[in-house]
């Protein structure tokens, strides 16, 4: 039973670096109704940019900010530049534009910073494990984040004016702009705060598997699928969807079907759950009228 | 299948005699230049080794400034194949049929290649020094234009479990490998020494690419009770796994496989303490070891580094490899005296005299005759000691099984 | 008019055997090659609504159905053709049915983790014996028959300017008529459509079956043309190609698919003469820039320049 138990640590821990992307998707999906495919791949260059503050010196909390900061402006600036030109176009052509700047920004970030494999620092240190051997600091310190990041986001968008204009912007331009809401700057606003989370994962992320270019590549379909199961308009529930995602992922590789087929067996399961319920486990039930 | 993959390339050698150039007009020479083919990951995923073409055209870049070879230029094209096959084919046949190279110099992967592998034979185009470990590359009898350059993992799996027979008779073996033709090669390496044995003495599992960690998979080899682990794995999650086996307090007789032990993309980050005892087998020197700090062949790497690459990364052993392949392929050409017509290429390719390189280890030669292809057959087995690989044990040359 | 341009655009797809020889026909078959499968996308996507991110894993099936009857039992490339379109067609109904339940960003990620699954799936050890695992099989691609007189790279643009043609026009014939105008009522408006009688199952898990089919095809035809399959051909990368060249083509537009086709891949090679060191930022860059100027793709163009007043409802899928 040692072993099960280890096996669902495990997958917590893992679960927990998909809960930390799931919720950058739920904030850019909350502020302006899309999936950003290029998500990852964004939060992968913010921690390429914190470890080159860090490698010039600045204290690791510094540096976490001033990423935070950088990360903002860098979201708001592709909004305003990149998605702006296409806002009245078909939904497709969305995610075409998504898909050129994730092939822009993994390239990019590659050419820049190079492909061997770095260790990033965690502000969580210690020696060897915890209780017992089960966790590391890192992995408690960064579930700690993620559930702190969780908690501003869902006060942000249930308690502020702000929040509230902006889901509004999201969920009826239209009327939103007749309320005198500014729904571009709101846009905007998503985008960057989107980023900024997502650079927060990603410095989160970067210390348990090591940083590359790529970093992002598989993590960002196991942090989709559980926005998707948890629910992607509520960002407890794809919390708690990314934790599911690890923990089922994990059990599957380790007693199912044997680690060669655990991603296909995780994502039929997802499927399956979605077909019974298809706004997620946590989704809010959406009717259609004629 | 094997009468039927004879059969196919006896079609081929029919199919392929038109079109042989006479010696003075050899495809891709002329009075003052020699066209060289690559193609390489310059994007996608596997965009990590591309570097290995920026330190093969930084090399042909140094030897035409050096007055290049018999009075020629080198002109290396490079085509990006994003690591897919089709698109491997594709642009193979770009280099081949538009450009007319005299022929193909490191092209990087295994599935890539085997789209080309008969393409290329059957045309009788040199397709020389694969940037691959795969062990289908040395087969002169049946493909004669296609050759590989760095030991095969599957030999290097073969080291590794005859090493664990040696040591402890009564393993229990854990064997981590990537879920691809690179990492299927250390399982079919360790299969091939223990035969029978396999089932009962090792637990397999598997990693994709695309996976965040190997945590679990380490977890769940840790509960079979083993006490060797073997890693067929990238660096990312070689140092993984590295850290993971030390902090859960596994301490197993470790193997890593040599693509994964840079000292600063693996060992640096999985943190060194915790390497301490790690085995691999190497071919090549590691530039952050201490022990090559004033090596001259290490030395001659560095100034070329300096000189032509000065952006690159001094930690990433692509280059060190690119290096070692180029060296090799540079010796083949000055073989070549006048003759650059592509039989006289891959004679001189398949009869080179055993030579020293300045990146390899001592005692590690490359070498070829015409009826054997592997270019380099010898490794040295080494350990971790916390600041540096201790090389141990004689220099091993294929695993004799 | 029709039969007229019709004529015309054989005439211009045929030139090529002449005009260009080897390498440039064997590109310009890989081309035709993907048009056919973004076509097949398009149905699903641009005509039905539904977002498929995941027709590479259609595309593999396809040409596995080909590469394992050629290579490992000597079957004729034609033999595998209608057995490839059975397996692709049952697969396709299969996958279908959780899209019923599942729309826009659901269906995208359950598509596209079919893109991520099939490659391992391919490389099971359960089913090596069949694929040849990691190391993939190896075919030869059909001879031409001695009176036609033609190389192997002119006879396989024949071949796959044939097979597509073929499938181009039951596509144009499908969507003209009764069962197109029912998938785009799906997809304009499912529960109008629902209300009048429509069977909305029904005709979402047959539409994913015949955009698998013609996916499909292509997948079959690039068997055949590259000789060789592996699990690496299929990547989900395939799948992302294949979207982009139905943006960029046009959504719900059949020309827009061919021009898609010739999208993805050729542009990958412009944006390699331009950098080196990084294609994938001029590709992704020119595919920007493409989206900015046409948002709906060539199609879009095509539709404004030759229907001036005309007004067009909107296509976007919901």
């Amino acid at each position: 039973m040692d072993g099960f138990a280890h096996q669902l640590i495990a997958g917590i821990a893992t679960g927990g670096i998909y809960a930390s992307v799931a919720l950058a998707l739920v904030m850019i999906y909350q502020a302006t109704h899309h999936v950003n495919f290029a998500q990852g791949e964004m939060a992968t260059l913010s921690t390429f940019i914190a470890l080159t503050m860090i490698q010039a010196g600045l204290p690791y909390w510094v540096a976490f900010f001033a990423t935070l900061v950088v990360s903002f402006v860098i979201g708001a600036l592709v909004e305003r530049i990149l998605m702006r030109p296409v806002q009245n176009a078909p939904v497709l052509t969305h995610v075409g534009v998504f898909i050129g700047m994730l092939l822009i920004i993994s390239n990019a970030t590659g050419w820049i910073f190079g492909h061997t494999t770095k260790a990033f620092p965690t502000p969580f240190q210690s020696d060897g494990l915890l209780f017992g051997g089960l966790v590391s600091a890192h992995e408690l310190g960064s579930t700690a984040v993620t559930l702190a990041v969780l908690i501003l986001v869902y006060l942000f968008f249930a308690h502020t004016s702000l929040g509230l204009a902006m889901r509004a912007a999201a969920y009826n331009p239209r009327s939103a702009r007749l309320v005198g809401i500014r729904v571009g700057w709101m846009l905007a606003l998503g985008w960057g705060l989107a980023a900024a989370i997502g650079s927060v994962a990603g410095m989160m992320v970067a210390p348990a598997v090591f940083l590359d270019p790529n970093m992002m590549l598989g993590i960002l379909l196991y942090a989709f699928a559980g926005a998707l199961l948890g629910g992607i308009d509520n960002p407890s529930g794809a919390v708690i969807g990314g934790f599911m995602v690890g923990v089922l992922e994990n059990l599957a590789g380790a007693y199912v079907v044997g680690t060669e087929l655990k991603l296909t067996v995780a994502l039929v399961i997802i499927i399956g759950v979605l077909v019974v319920r298809p706004s997620g486990l946590f989704g809010r039930v959406v009717f259609s009228r004629v | 299948m094997t009468t039927r993959r004879t059969l196919l390339i006896a079609s081929g050698a029919t199919l392929a005699a038109p079109n042989i150039a006479p010696a003075q007009e050899a495809p891709g020479v002329t009075a003052n230049e020699i066209r060289i083919g690559s193609t390489n990951s310059l994007s996608g995923p596997a965009s990590a080794y591309s570097v290995i073409s920026t330190c093969l055209t930084a090399m042909f870049r140094r030897l035409n400034e050096e007055g290049g070879v018999a009075g020629r230029r080198i002109n290396f094209i490079v085509y990006d194949d994003a690591y897919s096959p089709p698109r491997t084919l594709e642009q193979t046949r770009r280099l081949v049929e538009q450009d007319r190279v005299a022929f193909t110099f490191n092209q990087l992967g295994t599935p890539t290649n085997n789209a080309v592998h008969r393409y290329m034979n059957q045309r009788r185009v040199p397709h020389l020094f694969l940037a691959t470990g795969a062990d289908k590359w040395a087969n002169p009898r049946e493909f004669p234009w296609t050759i590989g350059w760095q030991p095969s993992y599957r030999v290097e799996a073969q080291i590794y479990a005859k090493h664990v027979l040696e040591t402890r008779p009564n393993a229990r073996i854990a064997l981590l490998h990537q879920n691809d033709d690179f990492g299927r090669d250390y399982l079919n390496g360790v299969r091939d020494v223990l035969g029978p044995r396999f089932d009962s003495m090792v637990r397999v599992a598997t990693n994709e690419a695309t996976d965040p960690t190997v945590d679990s998979q380490i977890v769940q080899l840790q509960a079979s009770g083993a006490d060797v682990l073997i890693c067929g794995v990238i660096p990312r999650f070689a140092a993984q796994a590295i850290r993971r086996v030390h902090d859960i307090g596994w301490r197993p007789m470790m193997f890593m496989t040599n693509v994964s032990v840079s000292v600063g993309a693996v060992m640096e980050p999985a943190g060194k303490e915790r390497g301490v005892g790690l085995i691999t087998s190497d071919y090549r020197k590691d530039q952050s070891d201490p022990a090559w700090a004033n090596d001259a062949g290490m030395n001659e790497w560095r100034g070329f580094m300096q000189r032509f690459v000065p952006n690159g990364d001094l930690n990433d052993n692509n280059f060190t490899y690119g290096y070692g392949v180029g060296t090799t392929m540079i010796q083949v050409l000055k073989q070549c005296g006048n003759d650059f017509s592509r039989e006289n290429i891959m004679r001189q390719a398949a009869n080179i005299a055993p030579m020293d390189i300045a990146t390899l280890l001592p005692g590690v030669k490359v070498q070829t005759q015409p009826n054997n292809f592997n270019v380099i057959r010898q490794m040295q087995l080494q350990r971790w000691n916390g600041t540096g690989w201790e090389r141990f044990g004689n220099v091993i040359e294929g695993a004799n099984i | 008019m029709r039969p007229l341009l019709l004529l015309a655009g054989l005439a211009l797809a045929l030139l090529p055997l002449w005009l260009l020889e080897g390498f440039h026909l064997f590109q310009l078959t890989q081309a035709v090659i993907m048009a056919l499968a973004v076509l097949g996308l398009n149905i699903v996507t641009g005509y039905n609504g539904q977002i498929s991110l995941g027709h590479g894993a259609f595309f593999a099936v396809g040409a596995y159905a080909t590469a394992i009857p050629m290579s490992l039992l000597d079957w004729s490339f034609w033999a595998t053709l209608p057995v490839s379109a059975l397996i692709c067609g049952a697969v396709g109904w299969g996958v279908g049915f959780p899209a019923l339940r599942l729309g826009g960003l659901y269906l995208a990620l359950t598509t596209f983790a079919l893109a991520v699954a099939v490659p391992q799936i391919l490389k099971h050890k359960a089913v090596e014996a069949w694929t040849g695992g990691v190391q993939g099989l190896f075919l030869l691609k059909p001879e031409a028959p001695e009176w036609l007189k033609l190389n192997p790279d002119q006879y396989m643009y024949l071949v796959a300017l044939l097979v597509a043609g073929v499938c181009y026009l039951l596509t144009a014939n499908l969507l003209r008529g009764r069962i197109g105008r029912a998938m785009m009522a799906v997809r304009d408006n499912p529960t109008a459509a629902e209300a009048m009688g429509m069977d909305l199952a029904s005709i979402k898990t047959r539409t994913f079956a015949v955009s698998a089919i013609i996916t499909g095809m292509a997948g079959s035809l690039s068997a055949a043309v590259v000789e060789f399959v592996a699990p690496d051909s299929f990547t989900f990368i395939l799948s992302i190609s294949l979207f982009v060249g139905m943006v960029v083509g046009g959504v719900g537009s059949i020309l827009g698919s061919v021009f898609g086709g010739l999208f993805v891949l050729f542009v990958p090679n412009l944006a390699e003469a331009v950098s080196r060191s990084a294609p994938g930022v001029i590709y992704g860059a020119i595919l920007i820039l493409f989206l900015f100027v046409l948002p709906d793709g060539v199609a879009g163009l095509v539709r404004r320049l030759t229907t001036k007043k005309r007004v067009i409802p909107g296509r976007e899928p919901s």
